[in-house]
């Protein structure tokens, strides 16, 4: 700095200079304005459609809001005849598959990310990212078809049943595995979700595990680490940010999941026991199958659009709990200066 | 001119020139080299000697960083990469040992080109790698981390911050974490591959005062561009062209009086 003020100061000082040649291009300010217009209109739709939705859900649910309170979130009856509308069960069933979903899909996606990245041979590297790219370009009602007609039978007589006799007598654990184990209902949805939400987080880990330098790597190494060790200290701190932006896409998508969801996950609206394997209902499923059944109008339909809102909160708190737990993080790594 | 300016160093080497009978700490026997089918390292033949400082020169792409990746066996994490022949650590063939490899990194320890701190607090750093291996009281991992950071004569500039992260330090000081973090683990060689080349001039100085002093208790390897740097740190230079080890020996001589016409032109800055 201190070495480039003279210069300018002696710039000034100098005779006047030559005038400057003309220029080849045109002094355009109006396409930089224009351009700026463009892309702040584009940034401010985004905001707009955001707050319109939101707008227009609130008003949708008000009759309902009016009608049941905030007891809406904590009454597990629901009974379009006698227009009794509570959303315990719908948002159970969605929390509950969701969460169960990630505890599968993050270790699975996590293994997979570590083993194209680290521990692959060159040769599957390419193949086998590409196949797990392609599992999701799987339309959602393919994975529901799938889910019900094949993979719900093979679920309970290999999964479900050894299950059951496994831990079905444990007392509390056990009661998480009662009931007819028909395949289809919560467990299944849950794995089902899992499988569809797998190659999102794991292609999303990769991609973060790739761009480590080498070198961060190559020093951990240096100093005696495993392999393990340098995924899981190293690698893992290093990628954080993507890695939770990662799950938090696989739980974006698994929250607002429908199609597969419906085949698989039973559309009871009741809430009986907690087992795991009770058919039951989730948000989503419960929209996509009650809409058309709901007056225009209605208390019905106004309840349905209450659950939307719900949903679309609860995805926002998660968003937002994501955004915590990742200044958590960098805190306790001392943060940057 | 060129004399003029290497005598300086060598003078100041004078006081501590190498002794006549060296413990040998590392044997490089007919060492082959490759990448894929590439033949990168050629019938290298080497020894390093215990507690000095041996310094590998020549243009870029001669085998130099390729040597010293073998040397703590670094290559395997990359299939395509292979090497051939014997390298003796203490007598014992690290390339065909059963060894854990991890124990051989932790005798073997490296410095990059790049300050690589981990992302983590500075304390961190520096007890991630003792963890690897120990487990200590917490007072003992305070003494070694001081212990580490003194002798990479960086504590006195992070004593007050140790629970900051290792990414806010400066490059240098990054840098002298980075060794910091490698001598806490007591290794016996320390690998130093272009310690400098991403360092202030100042920084520089510092790191080279301080492999000035590790060699008292270390045996250190350091590859570099800088041939004045080479002059000023080591005891012992090797000059690599394409692969082949062209000619090696005490750094006074090769300096001075190279017996290699290929060694002269490069380090009378004629070719590379």
């Amino acid at each position: 700095m201190a070495a480039i003020l003279p210069v300018s100061a002696s710039e000034q000082t100098a005779e006047p200079r030559p005038p400057a040649p003309t220029p080849i291009r045109r002094d355009d300010r109006l396409g930089d304005r224009v351009f700026a217009v463009l892309t702040t209109g584009a940034a401010l739709i985004t905001l707009g459609l955001l707050l319109g939705i939101l707008l227009s859900l609130v008003a949708g649910a008000i009759p309902s809001m009016r009608e049941f309170g905030l007891s809406f979130l904590w009454t597990a009856e629901w009974d379009p005849v006698k227009e009794r509308f509570g959303g315990l069960v719908m948002i159970y069933g969605t929390l509950v598959t969701s969460i169960i979903a990630l505890l599968i899909a993050v270790p699975v996606s996590f293994g997979i990310a570590i083993f194209l990245t680290e521990l692959s041979p060159g040769w599957l590297r390419r193949p086998l990212g590409t196949a797990i790219e392609l599992l999701a370009a799987i339309p959602s009602i393919v994975y529901g078809m799938w889910g019900l007609l094949v993979f719900a039978p093979i679920f309970s007589d290999y999964l479900q049943i050894p299950l059951q006799n496994a831990f079905g007598d444990v007392p509390g654990f056990g009661a998480l595995f009662q009931g007819p184990p028909v395949g289809i209902g919560i467990l299944c949805a849950s794995v089902i979700l899992a499988i569809m939400i797998i190659p999102f987080i794991a292609s999303v880990m990769r991609d973060v595990f790739e761009v480590t330098p080498p070198m961060l790597k190559e020093s951990a190494y240096g100093l005696g680490a495993t392999t393990w060790e340098v995924v899981w200290r190293i690698v893992l701190p290093y990628t954080k940010a993507g890695v939770i932006g990662g799950i938090m896409l696989g739980l974006g998508r698994a929250l607002g999941e429908t199609m597969a969801i419906t085949f698989v996950i039973g559309n009871v609206n009741q809430l009986n026991s907690v087992s795991l394997f009770d058919a039951a209902n989730s948000i989503t499923s419960a929209l996509a199958n009650e809409f058309s059944e709901a007056n225009p109008g209605s208390l019905h339909e106004a309840s349905l659009i209450q659950l939307g809102l719900i949903l679309f909160l609860i995805t926002f708190v998660v968003l937002t709990a994501s955004k915590v737990l990742l200044a958590r993080l960098e805190r306790a790594e001392g943060g940057r200066s | 001119m060129l004399n003029a300016e290497l005598q300086k160093p060598t003078d100041a080497q004078q006081g501590q020139a190498p002794a006549a009978v060296e413990q040998t700490k590392i044997l490089v026997d007919n060492l082959n080299f490759y990448y894929g089918k590439f033949h990168a390292l050629k019938n290298i033949n080497l020894t390093i000697p215990e507690k000095r400082v041996t310094a590998f020169i020549g243009p870029s792409g001669c085998g130099k960083s390729t040597l010293l990746r073998v040397l703590n066996r670094m290559f395997e994490l990359y299939p395509e990469q292979r090497a051939e022949g014997r390298v003796l650590l203490d007598g014992e063939d690290i390339l065909s040992t059963k060894d854990d490899v991890s124990l051989i990194r932790a005798r073997v320890g490296m410095v990059f080109q790049k300050p690589t701190p981990f992302p983590m607090t500075i304390y961190e750093n520096i007890a991630f790698g003792v963890r690897l291996f120990e487990k200590m009281s917490r007072s003992d991992m305070d003494e070694r981390v001081e212990w580490a950071l003194n002798q990479a004569a960086l504590w006195k500039e992070v004593k007050d911050k140790l629970h900051q992260s290792g990414t806010s330090l400066s490059g240098g000081q990054q840098q002298r974490l980075c060794i910091a973090r490698g001598i806490a683990i007591k290794p016996e060689v320390l690998l130093l591959d272009e310690p400098c080349s991403a360092l202030d001039p100042i920084s520089t100085a510092k790191i080279e005062e301080l492999i000035n002093e590790l060699k008292r208790d270390y045996t250190v390897v350091i590859v570099t561009h800088n041939m004045q740097q080479a002059a000023r740190v080591s005891d012992y230079t090797a000059y690599m062209y394409l692969g082949e080890l062209i000619e090696v020996g005490v750094t006074e001589s090769i300096f001075i009086k190279p017996t290699s016409k290929q060694t002269e032109d490069y380090i009378t800055g004629r070719f590379g």
